[in-house]
């Protein structure tokens, strides 16, 4: 920048101090600029960003008196007020603190520091003096102290050192306060610039103004130029919560790979969430520890898909054996808050199932919350998000699924995908999905997926399709994107982290 | 989630080397390793497969699953001696009707054997036995019994011996009430009338199942060459494939397997039995399910590797296998010899129409209109506590709550406002303004039953009425809806009254907005005035679609 520039930039703030610059002291700037200290430093400020200074601040611990510390210093320290007393003849206790006019406090400490230095003695409830009389004369080392305050905590000696030490025990006599000491140097530049008249620039424009546009005021004056370095506050705006930004983002992806969106209760029947897809009541997903009961029932849909429900579990149907106990209706009535969104694609296979034959093909897909009764920690919650899919098509096989899986994740950001063998009383051949994190050189392991059984699909659509089926966790995914390690963290709404977090942009 | 441990050396020693390739193929088999370290490997059992629960059992089936010693295992049963018999009383028939029994000979514990037995009991029981409910397993020394055996059910008090870890004799009762496993599994007879024991030939008392072994003659030890097993359950399937578990892991530690006789009321069966399933399978349906083209001897050579056998078109299943259940169980089998890895992901060509739930569309239009204001938008769970929903909300109401909650969040929230102030309460010393949004569910008591609701919270802080109202406005006009406001007649007494209105559509209450009283302020520890709205977002939505 040249000092014409240079010249054109400063603002009138930074004007009021360039002529005292040569002084080298803050304190004098501020005094001679007529600017408060915050205003001043700002323009110390603006000008060392310019590399017309060398700007020094630094914080230095300074010791001033406090409160009972300016008191002392015009009435004397609580001990020299009671050594005045009690030099001339011994004194009661009571008279001694009376005359002296001492709190408890103080004459008790003062007391203390004469009998520390030897200079009284206690007897029979007297206070006698012990010393050399020439002593009392001398000011002892506190009483020295609290007369140069302030002082710099760096520059003590050790004598001062002492003396504060056993100062700050008391209360308020000493406090220490963090000073800025502002200290700069002119550069090379500044040291031209000093040189220079200013007014050379005329009266530049500060802020645009409405006037000044209307009436065209600003023809034939210069703009000052800003500092476009230097910072600005903060400011904050409406975001969507970072969860959601994700789910939005999911849901994307179904559509465009040609799904449609499954919504539906978070509260289901059991019949919904475990019957249909071959869960057997005993089960110990279905215990107490494990789901979220609410006491109450909800009666079943029509007796056809129950009866065959219940055969399924039962005796099994297409050449199946069934898991051959006797299925209780009552445990299928009760209702739990949804531990899968698979709940919503065995009611999606039921629909289908009312109409023609030809019809009951398509592509579905959730992203929702499902719950499971669990303690709190880190990797832990009761409240978690899937992103199930289902295809029901008949000529769907193992390698399609294996395909949409890899295709959906890809797009979540994870093109390396493995699949390994599984267990699900739903599916067969089950599928664990695992995708590669290729910062972290592992494999995260996602969730299922396989192919319904025939003991799940029959009953529910009425007929053997392939129906290709998938369950993974969400969350894994969104807490990798946003680096969050703790789960507990998604719900916590923690307001300045909301504000601070990057948008979900792939 | 049911963990095998193998000791490290143990397993290289067997089957080979534990290096990555090894690994991968551990979980190509359906058995992910869980982990690894200087002296053992652990690795994750699935619950379709608790015959792999015994590492006898594994070894083999991992084995075949590499190629070697491929196809169904033999096992040959010797036919029961004389008084290798067990009289089923018909007083069991209500407590815990069926028992299925084996003996095996030839057998040499030590130590490590020992706990390996005892391991694998346990985790059956926790399995298969559905902790101990659906089945429980005794294996007695046969040197401390004498055969033939009864298994019958009698009035607690009357069934006395020392119970293993004791020294006195106790009862039935005194056992659920005084002895560690006794009073941990005593829900299981609770309520019983009669109590199902074992005894011997002289009368002694061998166990009372499910519970616990008698201390006298349910203890094998390093002396131990010969042991009588009884499992006694509900489900006489599970029995018996529990019973040939342990009988395949204890002939690989080189056991000889006799069978029982079962004297039933009304029939005798004989135990174990190791016949094997056999299930029917399409080569036409496997290669259609998997996508492939396989022949029929690459298809008998897969099944081969998964202990399988097959001609012409049928399976034997071990008898082994409680998971095979239908001819996907056997495909999947197939699909895991060939190997997930090798199957090539592909997608179809099938045409269909993608589309976003219209609901959830609006909701993400009426976030845009808010952002566009700069709020913020928030997500809270659906459980809740009593102390943020009732108790700081000066609330007193009906509560749904879930059962057994392992958190304090054990009710559902039956409305967003109280989530809103709590998060003004957890964020005192962040930058104001806080103005805030939230859209979700909450569930509203419907008589027995309970609904569902979407709804839309705002809150503002600090707030009030106008610069709330100039929100709904903004906001009517966007959507073009125009809200009406009145009084509420039912006043809701956490805002201040006469500052809180009744938001309306075409004459439908949809909620309320205004100033939050100051009492209810204080009870959250919120230092700034606040305005707060709720409404209902499915009325909404539903005039919006019938417009459309």
């Amino acid at each position: 920048m040249g000092m014409q520039e240079l010249i054109e930039s400063l603002s009138p703030m930074e004007k009021k101090v360039i002529p005292f610059l040569s002084l080298s002291n803050f304190d004098e700037i501020v005094k001679k600029s007529q600017l408060d200290r915050v205003s001043a430093l700002r323009a110390l400020e603006f000008l060392n960003s310019k590399e017309v200074i060398d700007l020094k601040i630094e914080k230095k611990k300074v010791i001033d008196l406090g409160i009972n510390g300016i008191y002392y210093r015009k009435k004397g320290l609580p001990e020299r007020q009671l050594l005045i007393i009690c030099e001339k003849e011994p004194i009661s206790l009571g008279n001694a603190q009376k005359q002296a006019r001492l709190s408890d406090n103080e004459f008790k400490a003062a007391l203390g520091a004469l009998k520390k230095k030897a200079l009284v003695d206690i007897k029979n409830g007297r206070i006698i003096f012990t010393g050399d009389k020439s002593d009392i004369v001398k000011k002892s080392l506190e009483e020295q102290f609290i007369e140069i305050l302030p002082i710099e905590f760096d520059a003590l000696s050790p004598e001062q050192k002492f003396a504060f030490d056993k100062l700050k025990e008391r209360k308020d006599i000493v406090i220490v306060n963090e000073n800025q000491v502002v200290s700069f140097v002119l550069t090379k530049l500044g040291q031209g610039l000093i040189k220079e008249d200013l007014s050379s620039v005329g009266n530049l424009i500060e802020e645009i103004t409405s006037d000044m546009v209307q009436k065209e005021s600003w023809k034939g004056k210069k703009f000052r130029r800003y500092d476009i370095i230097s910072k600005v506050p903060k400011i904050t705006g409406g975001k969507r919560h970072f969860v959601n930004q994700s789910i939005s983002y999911g849901r994307r992806v179904w559509s465009e790979m040609g799904f449609q969106e499954m919504t539906g209760s978070l509260i289901q029947e059991s019949f919904w969430n475990f019957d249909s897809l071959f869960t057997a009541q005993d089960h110990p997903v279905r215990e107490l520890q494990d789901t979220f009961f609410l006491g109450k029932e909800r009666s079943l849909p029509e007796r056809k898909i129950v009866e065959s429900t219940k055969k399924a579990h039962e005796h099994g149907v297409d050449g199946s054996l069934g898991w051959q106990y006797k299925w209780n209706e009552k445990d299928a009535e009760k209702l739990v808050l949804r531990t899968h969104t698979t709940a919503l694609s065995s009611r999606t296979l039921y629909e289908l199932s009312k109409l023609p034959k030809e019809k009951r093909r398509g592509k579905f897909f959730a992203i929702g919350k499902c719950f499971r009764n669990e303690t709190v920690d880190w990797s832990h919650g009761f409240e978690f998000n899937q992103t199930e899919g289902i295809v029901i098509d008949s000529e769907a096989d193992f390698q399609h699924l294996l395909g949409y899986l890899k295709e959906f994740f890809t797009k979540m950001g994870f093109p390396k995908v493995r699949f390994r063998p599984a267990y699900f009383p739903y599916t067969e051949p089950s599928v664990e999905i695992d995708v590669y994190h290729p910062e972290k050189k592992r494999w995260l392991e996602l969730g299922g997926a396989g192919i319904f059984r025939p003991e799940v699909t029959i009953p529910l659509l009425g007929e053997w399709v392939p129906v290709l089926a998938w369950g993974p966790g969400f969350d894994r995914v969104l807490m990798d994107y946003y680096e969050i390690k703790d789960l507990r963290e998604l719900y916590k709404n923690d307001i300045k982290q909301l504000r601070n977090t990057k948008i979900w942009i792939k | 989630m049911t963990i095998l441990t193998i000791s490290k050396k143990q397993f290289e020693k067997d089957i080979g080397k534990i290096d990555d390739s090894m690994q991968d193929k551990i979980a190509m088999f359906g058995t992910p390793v869980e982990y690894i370290n200087n002296e053992e490997i652990a690795i994750e059992i699935f619950p379709n497969r608790p015959d792999l629960l015994a590492y006898q059992n594994y070894k083999f089936s991992f084995l075949s699953f590499l190629g070697k010693n491929t196809g169904l295992k033999k096992l040959s049963v010797n036919k029961p001696e004389r008084n290798y018999q067990v009289i089923v009383d018909k007083s069991v028939n209500d407590v815990r009707p069926y028992t299925v029994c084996a003996v095996v000979k030839n057998l040499k514990f030590d130590d490590e054997k020992i706990k390996e037995i005892i391991d694998i009991q346990e985790k059956l029981h926790l399995t298969l036995g559905r902790k101990r409910k659906k089945a429980a397993i005794g294996i007695y020394p046969m040197e401390k019994i004498k055969l033939p055996i009864n298994y019958g059910a009698k009035n607690p008090k009357d069934i006395k011996f020392i119970p293993l870890d004791e020294t006195r004799e106790m009862d039935g009762t005194q056992i659920l009430q005084r002895h560690p496993t006794g009073r941990e599994y005593a829900y299981l007879l609770e309520g019983s009338d009669k109590f199902p024991f074992f005894s011997d030939a002289n009368n002694e008392v061998m166990s009372m199942p499910p519970i616990i072994n008698s201390n006298k003659t349910g203890k094998i030890s390093s002396d131990t060459k010969e042991i009588f097993i009884e499992c006694s359950g509900f489900d006489i399937n599970i029995l018996n494939k529990i019973l040939n578990i342990l009988c395949f892991a204890l002939a690989e530690m080189g056991g000889k397997i006799y069978q029982t006789n079962l004297k039933y009321s009304t029939k005798t069966l004989v135990s174990p039995d190791f016949e094997p399933l056999k299930m029917r399978l399409s080569l036409k349906n496997t290669n259609k399910l998997l996508g492939l083209k396989l022949k029929e001897n690459e298809v008998k050579k897969l099944l081969e590797k998964m202990g399988y056998s097959y001609s012409n078109g049928k399976v034997l299943v071990p008898p082994y296998r409680s998971d095979v259940l239908h001819e996907v169980d056997l495909i999947e089998d197939i699909a895991i010899a060939y190997g997930y890895d090798n199957f090539i992901p592909a997608i179809p060509e099938i045409s269909t129409t993608g589309k976003i739930n219209s609901g959830e569309i609006f909701k993400e239009k009426i976030s845009e209109i808010l952002l566009g204001l700069g709020l913020l938008e928030t997500s809270s769970y659906h459980l809740t506590t009593k102390e943020f929903q009732l108790i700081k909300m000066n609330k007193k109401q009906e509560v749904i709550e879930v059962k057994d909650s392992k958190t304090e969040y054990s009710i559902l929230r039956n409305d967003l406002s109280h989530y809103l102030l709590k998060i003004f309460y957890e964020n005192p010393d962040v930058e104001y303004p806080q103005d805030i949004f939230q859209l979700g569910k909450v569930f509203v008591i419907n008589g027995d039953d309970i609904k569902e609701e979407e709804r839309l919270a705002i809150g503002l802080a600090p707030g009030n009425f106008t610069r709330l109202k100039q929100i709904i406005d903004y906001l009517g006009n966007n959507i073009g809806k125009e809200f009406s406001f009145g009084v509420p007649n039912d006043f809701p007494e956490q805002f201040v009254e006469g500052r809180v209105a009744e938001v309306k559509l075409n004459g439908k209450p949809l909620g309320y907005f205004g100033e939050v009283h100051p009492k209810i302020l204080k009870n959250f520890k919120i230092k700034m005035p606040v305005a707060l709205l709720e409404i209902n977002l499915e009325e909404l939505f539903n005039t919006i679609q019938n417009n459309s």
